[in-house]
């Protein structure tokens, strides 16, 4: 994903003259490689270990016309900085692209400061944010295209972690997988949770949606397929982030809501994205017990 | 665009910008705040600034960041004397349907640059201002107000420490010294902008001339501060 964000990004500096990258030190070295930071002075800057500087410098280049991208691992662009975001664009009502690397535990074996499963639910508490959480690189470009002539805030969240193919709906609705029988539960699966959530629940009765963009949260097509009021969330960043948008779209009903995602508790551990995961209960075996338990404990009607 | 060295057509000087002030109560606590900045932004808007009430989102205009939006008295008044407000928005200051807050909200006030109050904020968006202004290839300005004790946030630093370094010679911060930061500045406020590469001048926060002409002072392509020190609070 990294790859194609610094390739697509560089062809997009060069075709519109509005475009602009902010770095914060990270991603540098990929973008000389690329000869942009050349061909584009004064629209390509790097403000080094500055991260909040990073988003009211981006938040200025806005207030002058541009179109900033602003770039860093996902804890220092999002959450240092989150004040800065909330207001240097928000309240000052313009727009930018944020887009992090670093994805929850893909730089598990740096430890809890490189770590970044808060990001999505940061970001989802400002208004009119669009999150982007890709599965795979084709869906990366073609958020980042989009992203460019849309005036809304725009959060672009690249991972180590893929899936095998993309799913580009034109749009940032839910795409439907499967569809279960009449009493099935529905599952949505986020970004590169799709392959491992495919696979967990390849024999049990479920509808399968996958959202690479979790905000705004498709409701309507979630709503569109559901065949019973039960619904699993299987996030790849921190429980529960996705679980009001469900509850509100099911208030009217009684429903059972599953959120799977990374716990609140601090796991001290270094490893692997895919150890971290499992240690979360997000590995095959982990979804498939989880979703297992949670069609069995259905209320009889 | 007019000059705003022209008169503005509500007749009102810097005599009226203690009457306009009283109009707005409520906010005492910040009467120190407010009343600090008041001779800088009144050369600012009255002699410096190339700015039209008529037009306050003209591209060609040079643009005032007040990012210490505490004690925002004085800048209404000003706003107010100068055209972009009514002088009968004054009296409902931060009540609910006014659009002037206890803090400036640039979506509400015309000609409000970046709505402020969250101290820190302001250079870092001005010095973003200033490199776009200057990959436009744009004359137009930057003027960025300060506190003294606004100037302990990092996030003033690390846009101190760029500007100097992206040669942003269109942009100007000015810092209010009435000595609010409880630890002092050694060496001087000015020196932490100077060893960063920008030119500095210290003025008498009181004295119209000697502001004005530390406000128009060449400097190139370096960013440029002024120090304007009043009464401490």
């Amino acid at each position: 994903m990294r790859e194609r964000f610094t390739a697509v990004t560089a062809e997009l500096l060069d075709s519109d003259p509005n475009v602009a990258l902010v770095l914060a030190d990270i991603g540098v070295a990929q973008f000389r490689d690329t000869g942009v930071i050349d061909r584009s002075p004064g629209r390509v800057v790097n403000v080094g270990i500055r991260e909040q500087l990073l988003i009211g410098f981006a938040a200025g280049m806005a207030k002058e016309g541009f179109k900033p991208i602003a770039h860093s691992y996902a804890p220092f662009l999002v959450e240092r900085p989150w004040e800065q975001i909330r207001l240097d664009f928000g309240h000052q009502g313009v727009s930018g692209i944020l887009v992090s690397i670093g994805a929850t535990y893909d730089e598990a074996d740096w430890g809890r400061t490189h770590q970044a499963p808060e990001d999505v639910q940061l970001l989802a508490m400002l208004p009119d944010w669009r999150i982007h959480v890709p599965g795979h690189p084709d869906e990366v470009e073609a958020q980042l295209r989009a992203a460019v002539t849309d005036d809304a805030n725009v959060y672009i969240r690249l991972s180590t972690q893929t899936n095998e193919s993309a799913y580009l709906t034109g749009g940032p609705g839910f795409s439907t997988i499967r569809t279960g029988s009449g009493d099935a539960p529905t599952v949505v699966a986020v970004g590169p949770m799709l392959d491992v959530v495919t696979r967990a629940t390849a024999d049990l009765d479920v509808t399968l949606l996958y959202a690479n963009t979790i905000r705004p949260f498709d409701s309507e097509t979630l709503r569109a397929v559901m065949q019973v009021p039960e619904v699993v969330l299987v996030e790849p960043y921190l429980e529960g982030t996705s679980t009001a948008e469900v509850s509100g779209l099911l208030q009217a009903v009684p429903h059972r809501v599953l959120s799977l995602g990374t716990s609140r508790k601090e796991n001290r551990h270094y490893g692997t994205p895919s150890e971290h995961f499992a240690a979360h209960g997000l590995d095959e075996s982990g979804i498939r017990n989880s979703i297992t338990e949670f069609t069995a404990q259905r209320i009889p009607a | 665009m007019a000059n705003a060295t022209s008169s503005s057509n509500t007749g009102l000087g810097y005599e009226d910008l203690p009457r306009l002030m009283t109009l707005m109560t409520g906010d005492e606590k910040h009467s120190f705040s407010a009343t600090s900045t008041l001779d800088v932004l009144w050369v600012l808007y009255s002699q410096v600034l190339n700015i039209d009430p008529d037009h306050p989102d003209d591209p060609a205009r040079d643009r005032f960041l007040l990012s210490k939006g505490h004690g925002p008295m004085a800048y209404y008044a000003v706003l107010a004397a100068r055209g972009f407000i009514p002088v009968d928005a004054l009296p409902t200051f931060a009540q609910y349907d006014s659009i002037l807050g206890k803090h400036p909200d640039s979506i509400l006030v015309p000609g409000v640059e970046i709505g402020s109050g969250s101290l820190g904020h302001g250079l870092p968006i001005a010095t973003g201002m200033a490199n776009g202004l200057k990959a436009r290839g744009s004359d137009s300005q930057v003027f960025c107000l300060v506190g003294d004790a606004e100037s302990d946030e990092g996030s003033g630093f690390e846009a101190i420490a760029m500007a100097a370094r992206l040669k942003l010679g269109g942009l100007t911060a000015i810092v209010i010294d009435n000595k609010s930061d409880q630890n002092g500045w050694p060496g001087g406020i000015s020196s932490r902008f100077a060893v960063e590469g920008w030119s500095t001048s210290d003025v008498d926060g009181r004295d119209h001339g000697a502001i004005h002409e530390a406000l128009v002072t060449p400097h190139s392509d370096r960013p440029h501060v002024v120090v304007a020190s009043v009464e401490s609070k």
